[in-house]
């Protein structure tokens, strides 16, 4: 029809980004607002059909240039220069009615996090054909069928009536192939997925990226792939572009950026996990010793942990593997009192540690400390940096005043971060310098043993790898033990002296880690293992390939 | 950490209105230029240059009335509301962390006591007690804090479940901590708006109850009171109640115009040095 006649029209490439340049005003502290370039003049051009890969670190500006491909700038975020040619025309100066054309039929995005962007009020069904109905593309009837046909596709389990359900009555990994589904509905030119498996777990993101890729090939869409996980990238895309501080770094073929990388920075992406850690063998006195601990949610009901025990070495690291409901943060609950056990008993540094919080005593408190997967929400948005770490040390060692400035800026020295953060709120820091204050705050205590949940999790993997780095010298300096709770397995293999694997509430695999690490291994330490993205071409389908048992969770 | 330049124009006419009413609250016996129930002329005198603002309706110069009626007024709203929030804040902060049968038993009790008309409740409980300034302002703070408490709680009960209110519990702190260092500050953006509301509220409160002859005794009077003193003026086209009524409007408007800006401050999360 109309659209079929402006594809024939035209045959440059699909999109065609020319010296494009976006600029937004910030408010640096203690200084007058100023006009920041988020991106610095970046071209690129994409074919029909083919996938470009946008990867960087968080700032880098993929999203943004990702964005703009629909003339669209995030808060604040402003389209100052250059050219954006889609199909043949210049879309910034289309205007807002060129635009409302555009969005929903030529381009369609596929978001982050699909439980965010989804309306919780409307069935699946109406929110996937919406877009394709307003455009007018086709008949309600045909339009769901089209709809089915893409959830048999993406392998969504009953294709037929999914889309009778709201977004809570589907899980995660679902919910992102639905918007997905939603994406491919109106038949678009180009799709921009955004960090689209970046939410899920390792076990999850591997069907989603199965099904994301298979759909791309088998409808010709040409599609923008945003992530900072360059082994992510590399299993679905034909070129991979690598961006930092809104400039281009490198751009080529996906081979080339993976096996023969031309720039430094890219060298420093494709080879972030490898942190050389050797193994401590475990001692004959733990410091925390879990032993037949179960717990449960809403008085017995849900029986989120069963008869777990582990144990944790002075100055060791414990890693806490499983996907999400493995029951791995509600031990740490269990552990901090937050969950009292039912059953079972902890010991902590020679002591047995009372159930419940408020029995616990404040050297208990002080000497088992904790760090969030969240490290905004794990702050208090209200105090500065100085507060946030100044307060341990006032409660636990009641110092004041001189003493208290002089370690606040001593623990700032050992996060590597300089005197000029006390004054700082939470909110002016980055990611990673959150992460760094948390780390501060939980040293400012002088724990024996610091639970990790997830703590890097929320990070770019430069950032996060800066993290790991950190907390093993800090390891070293102060002899502290970590439960490390994770479900990434680089992360684990890097920092670890020994791994529990979870499953269900179950330990199903203890071990130190050089044995839990080697064949044979059960069935699901082995889904897990095989799920962890390689940076190798044609990895997705040899993993798909070998699966023994289907994820939980998808 | 208060730059003046900072300050918007809205927030500076809002800040110079109260001003100026809070300086007529506070030095009235000596601004004014006659007794507040001293009779200086006729009935409903016109305004001139004896009498800026004319007469009311027993012949008292309407100026000296006002800046003594502000002293009233602002009197009362503000102990009220001062009452009204610090009640209804710490307990409804202190139901959503302490939760159970406390949060239950407040919550049911602030119930019932919402279940009954405030204007009502005030009458009876008014006409019974001794009629004087501090059972007013006792009244009037206790009915307003149910609301206030329902807001502080609902608000309370979503901060209270934040990593960094559990990173506060686990390291051992005490309630005092939880609510006035971790809650509050997080709580006062809605707080500070309603404050705004509230205080107005608590101002033609007092006024309906002075009308119907239960707030403040004659021969003083708040700015409702006088409305209802010369509200029969209208009929003979003298705008003797006009100007209590003008005051209160005027009032409510600098008073939210000052909340709004401090709302604007609170809201920031980097110590408003973003705010243009």
């Amino acid at each position: 029809m109309a659209k079929a006649a402006a594809k024939t029209a035209h045959d440059g490439p699909l999109l065609d980004i020319r010296n494009l340049k976006i600029e937004a005003t910030v408010y640096p502290p203690g200084e007058e607002p100023k006009q920041v370039t988020i991106v610095h003049g970046v071209s690129l051009t994409l074919q029909k059909g083919k996938v470009l890969g946008l990867i960087g670190e968080s700032g880098a500006g993929k999203s943004t240039i990702g964005l703009s491909s629909m003339a669209y700038g995030r808060g604040g975020v402003k389209i100052t220069g250059g050219e954006v040619i889609l199909n043949g025309r210049d879309i910034l100066k289309g205007g807002a009615k060129g635009v409302r054309a555009l969005r929903g039929r030529e381009v369609c995005y596929v978001a982050q996090s699909a439980a965010a962007a989804f309306n919780p009020a409307h069935r699946l069904m109406d929110q996937v054909v919406e877009a394709a109905l307003e455009h007018g593309t086709g008949k309600r009837a045909e339009l769901e069928k089209r709809a089915v046909a893409l959830f048999r596709k993406l392998s969504l389990p009953n294709p037929e009536t999914i889309g009778e359900r709201y977004p809570h009555q589907v899980s995660g990994g679902q919910l992102q192939r639905v918007m997905t589904a939603m994406a491919l509905c109106s038949e678009p030119d180009l799709i921009v997925f955004d960090e689209p498996t970046t939410a899920l777990d390792v076990t999850t993101q591997i069907d989603v990226l199965a099904a994301i890729k298979d759909a791309i090939r088998d409808t010709g869409v040409a599609a923008l792939y945003i992530t900072h996980d360059l082994a992510v990238v590399a299993q679905v895309s034909d070129e991979i572009m690598v961006l930092r501080h809104g400039r281009l770094v490198e751009w080529g073929g996906t081979r080339q950026i993976i096996k023969e990388p031309r720039q430094e920075y890219t060298n420093a992406l494709v080879s972030v996990h490898h942190i050389e850690h050797a193994e401590k063998t475990p001692t004959t006195a733990p410091v925390l010793s879990v032993k037949n601990v179960t717990a449960s949610y809403g008085g017995g009901e849900v029986k989120v942990l069963k008869n777990v025990s582990v144990d944790i070495h002075p100055g060791q690291t414990l890693a806490v593997v499983g996907e999400s409901g493995s029951g791995k943060s509600t031990l740490a609950r269990a552990i901090t009192g937050l969950l009292p056990p039912q059953e079972g008993s902890i010991t902590f540094a020679g002591r047995t540690l009372s159930n419940a919080l408020k029995d616990r005593t404040k050297n208990d408190l002080r000497e088992l400390q904790m760090i969030y997967q969240m490290a905004d929400v794990a702050m208090n948005p209200r105090q500065t940096v100085g507060t946030i770490i100044g307060r341990p040390l006032e409660f636990y060692f009641n110092m004041r005043g001189r003493e208290r400035d002089q370690r606040i800026a001593e623990l700032l020295e050992k996060i590597e971060m300089g005197k000029g953060f006390v004054d700082r709120y939470p909110a002016e820091l980055s990611g990673g310098q959150k992460q760094r204050v948390c780390i501060a705050r939980a040293l400012a205590a002088k724990p024996k043993l610091i639970i990790c949940d997830e703590v890097t999790s929320a990070l770019d993997p430069l950032v996060a790898n800066g993290i790991l780095k950190l907390l093993l010298a800090l390891q070293a300096e102060e002899d502290v033990a970590y439960m490390f709770i994770t479900h990434d397995l680089a992360t684990v293999k890097a920092i670890a002296d020994s791994i529990a694997v979870m499953y269900r509430g179950e330990v199903v695999r203890y071990g130190p880690k050089s044995q839990v690490l080697t064949p044979p291994f059960d069935a699901y330490t082995d889904l897990l293992l095989s799920s962890v993205p390689e940076m190798e071409l044609g990895w997705l389908e040899k993993a798909i390939a070998g699966r023994r048992m289907a994820a939980a969770g998808n | 950490m208060l730059d003046i330049k900072r300050i918007p124009t809205g927030a500076w006419i809002g800040l110079l209105v109260t001003g100026v009413f809070l300086i007529c609250a506070v030095f009235a016996p000596w601004l004014a230029p006659h007794g507040n129930a001293e009779i200086v002329g006729g009935v409903w005198e016109p305004m001139s240059s004896t009498h800026l603002l004319g007469t009311d309706n027993i012949g008292r110069d309407l100026l000296s009335r006002m800046i003594y009626g502000a002293r009233i007024t602002i009197f009362i709203a503000v102990l009220a509301t001062a009452l009204s929030f610090s009640l209804g804040a710490i307990l409804g902060f202190t139901a959503a962390v302490v939760g159970g049968w406390f949060d239950t038993g407040m919550s049911r009790l602030v119930d019932l006591l919402m279940s009954i008309p405030t204007l009502i409740f005030g009458l009876v409980v008014l006409s019974v007690l001794p009629s004087n300034v501090v059972t007013l302002i006792l009244v009037m703070g206790v009915l307003d804090s149910t609301r206030v408490y329902r807001l502080s709680r609902a608000v309370a009960v979503d901060i209270n479940v934040m990593d960094f209110v559990e990173a506060a519990k686990l390291r051992g702190e005490g309630m005092v901590w939880i609510i006035f260092r971790e809650i509050l500050p997080n709580a006062l953006s809605p707080l500070i708006s309603e404050l705004g509301l509230r205080f107005i509220y608590a101002v033609l409160f007092l006024s309906a109850l002075s009308f119907l002859g239960l707030g403040v005794q004659p021969p003083n009077a708040d700015w409702g009171g006088m409305v209802k003193e010369n509200k029969d003026g209208i009929v003979f086209g003298i705008p003797a109640a006009l100007i209590p009524a003008a005051a209160i409007a005027l009032l409510a408007i600098s008073v939210n115009l000052v909340a709004d800006w401090i709302l604007n401050r609170t809201t920031d999360l980097k110590g408003g040095r973003g705010n243009g």
